[in-house]
C-alpha cells in the first residue's frame, strides 16, 4: 500500500450524493446528500412517508434512481444484472417483515448465500452459521422452520442471515416496527453489540433509545429531504428545524 | 374374467406400454412446465411472450388433433420417429402446459418479501428461482399437479387411436376376439382407477410431507 493513498478509514462505506427519486407525480427522494464512514451508525428517523425505507432499498438497488450518485465502499452501484448482485452481496439487508425463506429451516436460511452467491463450502458454511446463530441466540433452534419462531427470533434469525455474508455494510428498515413490545429488546440488544463490535450500519427506526444508546450521527428526513443531521444528543435536546421538534414531540408521546 | 386371463401377457405388456408413455412424458411435462413458469416471469420480454404463446396453444388445441398432427404430418416434414416416442414428446408438450398453469399459481404464494430478501443477498434471478420460488411453488402445488398426473395417465389411451399397443388398444383387440364388452372393459377400468388412485394417494402423502408452515 502507497503512502500517498488517502487514509482508508476516511473514505466512506456509503456515499450518496444527490440522489433524486420520484414514484410517478411523487417526489420520494430529493437530493439526498449521505455519507457514512466505516464503523460508524447512522440512524434515520423521520415521519411516516418520508422516504426512508425508500431511502434504504435505494442503497442496494432494490428500488432504482432517478439521478444522483450511490457509491459503496468506492464502487458506483451498478444499475442491474451481475455487477449489481456482487454489490448486494456486500450490503446486508434487514426488513421490517423478517423475510425468511419460510421452506427452510432456520440453518439453511442462513447457509443459503455464503454457498450460492460466494460458492462457500456447505461445511464452512455451515459452521460460520452455527456460530452466527449462537451469537444471535438461537442455536438451539438451528433445525426449525421459522414459523416455528417468535417473531423478535425470526429477526434475529435474519440478521443472523445477512451478516452470513460478511457485509460490508448492514441497513435495517425499521427492524422492529412489527415486533410485539415484549421482542424489540431481545432485537435492539443484537443490533446494538453489533454496532459495539463495529459493523457500519444505516438503521431506519421509531425506536429512539436506540437511536441515542447506538447512533454515531442521527439524520432527520422530511418530505423526502434530510432536514437535519447530527449527534444523537444534540437532535435529541436540540433539534434546529421546526419540523424535527414537532416530530419528537410526537414520538416521544407515544 | 377366464377369457382374460388367456390373454395376460398381451395385458401386461400393454400395461407396461402404458406405464412407460406415462412415465415418461411425465418427467417431460414436469420439466416443461417448470421451465416455462420460469419463462414466464421471467425478466426477458421474448422469454415470457414464448411461453405465454406456448401455454395457450397447447391449452386451446385438443390432444388428439396434437396426435394426429404429430403422427400423420411430421413423418411427412421428414421427421420420422417410432410411434410410441411420438405419442411420449406429444403428450408431454401438451401436458406440460397444464403443469405450468398448476405451478404458474403455485408462484403466486411465493411471499414477494422472500424473494427480495434473496435479491438483497446477492443472488441472481436463476438462484431466486431454482431455490426459492421454485420450490416453494411446487410445494404449493402437489394436489393441483397429481390431477393433472392423473390426467395425463388417462390420456395415454388417446395412443390408441394412432396405433400404439397400450392398455385400451389391447383391450379393443381382446374384445375382438372374446366379443364380452362389458367384462373387458371394465377389467381395464378398474386398472385405470387403480392407477388414479395410487397417484392420488401419493400426492395427498407428498402434500403432506412437503407442506410449507406458516
Ligand atoms: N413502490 C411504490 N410505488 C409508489 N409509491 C410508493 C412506493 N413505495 C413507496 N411509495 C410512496 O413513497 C413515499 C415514501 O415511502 P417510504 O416507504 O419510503 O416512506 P417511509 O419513510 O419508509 O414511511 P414509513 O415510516 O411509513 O415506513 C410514500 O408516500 C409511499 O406511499
Ligand atoms: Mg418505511
Amino acid at each position: 500500500m502507497s503512502l500517498q493513498m488517502s487514509d482508508p478509514s476516511s473514505a466512506p462505506v456509503l456515499d450518496l450524493a444527490h440522489v433524486d427519486k420520484h414514484f410517478g407525480d411523487l417526489h420520494v427522494l430529493r437530493d439526498i446528500n449521505l455519507r457514512v464512514a466505516a464503523r460508524e451508525v447512522v440512524v434515520v428517523v423521520g415521519p411516516s412517508g418520508s422516504g426512508k425505507s425508500t431511502l434504504c432499498r435505494t442503497i442496494n438497488g432494490l428500488e432504482t434512481i432517478d439521478s444522483g450518485t450511490i457509491t459503496i465502499d468506492g464502487v458506483l452501484l451498478p444499475v442491474e444484472g451481475r455487477p449489481l448482485a456482487r454489490v448486494r452481496a456486500d450490503v446486508g439487508m434487514v426488513f421490517q417483515s423478517f423475510n425468511l425463506f419460510s421452506h427452510l429451516s432456520v440453518l439453511d436460511n442462513v447457509v443459503l448465500a455464503p454457498t450460492m452467491v460466494r460458492r462457500e463450502r456447505k461445511a464452512a458454511a455451515r459452521e460460520r452459521a452455527m456460530a452466527l446463530l449462537d451469537r444471535v441466540g438461537l442455536a438451539d433452534k438451528a433445525d426449525r422452520r421459522p414459523a416455528q419462531l417468535s417473531g423478535g427470533q425470526q429477526q434475529r434469525v435474519a440478521i443472523a442471515r445477512a451478516l452470513a455474508m460478511q457485509p460490508t455494510v448492514m441497513l435495517f428498515d425499521e427492524p422492529t416496527s412489527a415486533l410485539d413490545p415484549e421482542m424489540i429488546n431481545e432485537v435492539l440488544d443484537v443490533m446494538t453489540n453489533l454496532a459495539r463490535d463495529g459493523m457500519t450500519m444505516v438503521v431506519v427506526t421509531h425506536e429512539m433509545g436506540f437511536a441515542r444508546r447506538a447512533a454515531d450521527r442521527v439524520v432527520f428526513m422530511d418530505q423526502g429531504r434530510i432536514v437535519e443531521e447530527s449527534a444523537p444528543d444534540t437532535f435529541f435536546t436540540d433539534a434546529r428545524s421546526e419540523r424535527a421538534r414537532a416530530f419528537l414531540a410526537s414520538v416521544m408521546t407515544h | 374374467m377366464d377369457a382374460l386371463t388367456q390373454h395376460g401377457d398381451l395385458i401386461a405388456e400393454a400395461l407396461g406400454t402404458t406405464l412407460l408413455i406415462a412415465v415418461l412424458s411425465t418427467v417431460g411435462a414436469l420439466v416443461i412446465g417448470v421451465l416455462v413458469t420460469v419463462a414466464r416471469i421471467s425478466p426477458v420480454p421474448v422469454l415470457r411472450g414464448a411461453a405465454f404463446c406456448y401455454v395457450q396453444y397447447f391449452l386451446n388445441v385438443p390432444l388428439l388433433a396434437l396426435l394426429l398432427l404429430a403422427v400423420f404430418a411430421l413423418p411427412d416434414a421428414g421427421l420420422v420417429m417410432p410411434l410410441t416416442t411420438t405419442v411420449v414428446v406429444v403428450l408431454g408438450l401438451y401436458e406440460g402446459a397444464y403443469v405450468a398453469e398448476a405451478v404458474r399459481s403455485g408462484v403466486n404464494t411465493v411471499a414477494p418479501g422472500e424473494v427480495e430478501a434473496a435479491r438483497a443477498l446477492g443472488m441472481g434471478f436463476s438462484q431466486v428461482m431454482r431455490k426459492i420460488v421454485v420450490p416453494q411453488a411446487l410445494r404449493a402445488v402437489v394436489q393441483p399437479l397429481g390431477n393433472v398426473l392423473i390426467a395425463l395417465l388417462m390420456n395415454t389411451a388417446l395412443a390408441a387411436t394412432v396405433g400404439v399397443v397400450e392398455l385400451t388398444s389391447a383391450a379393443n383387440r381382446i374384445n375382438n376376439v372374446l366379443a364380452q364388452p362389458i367384462a373387458v372393459y371394465a377389467s381395464v377400468g378398474v386398472v385405470y382407477m387403480a392407477m388414479a388412485l395410487g397417484l392420488g394417494l401419493m400426492a395427498s402423502r407428498v402434500e403432506k410431507r412437503v407442506a410449507i408452515l406458516r
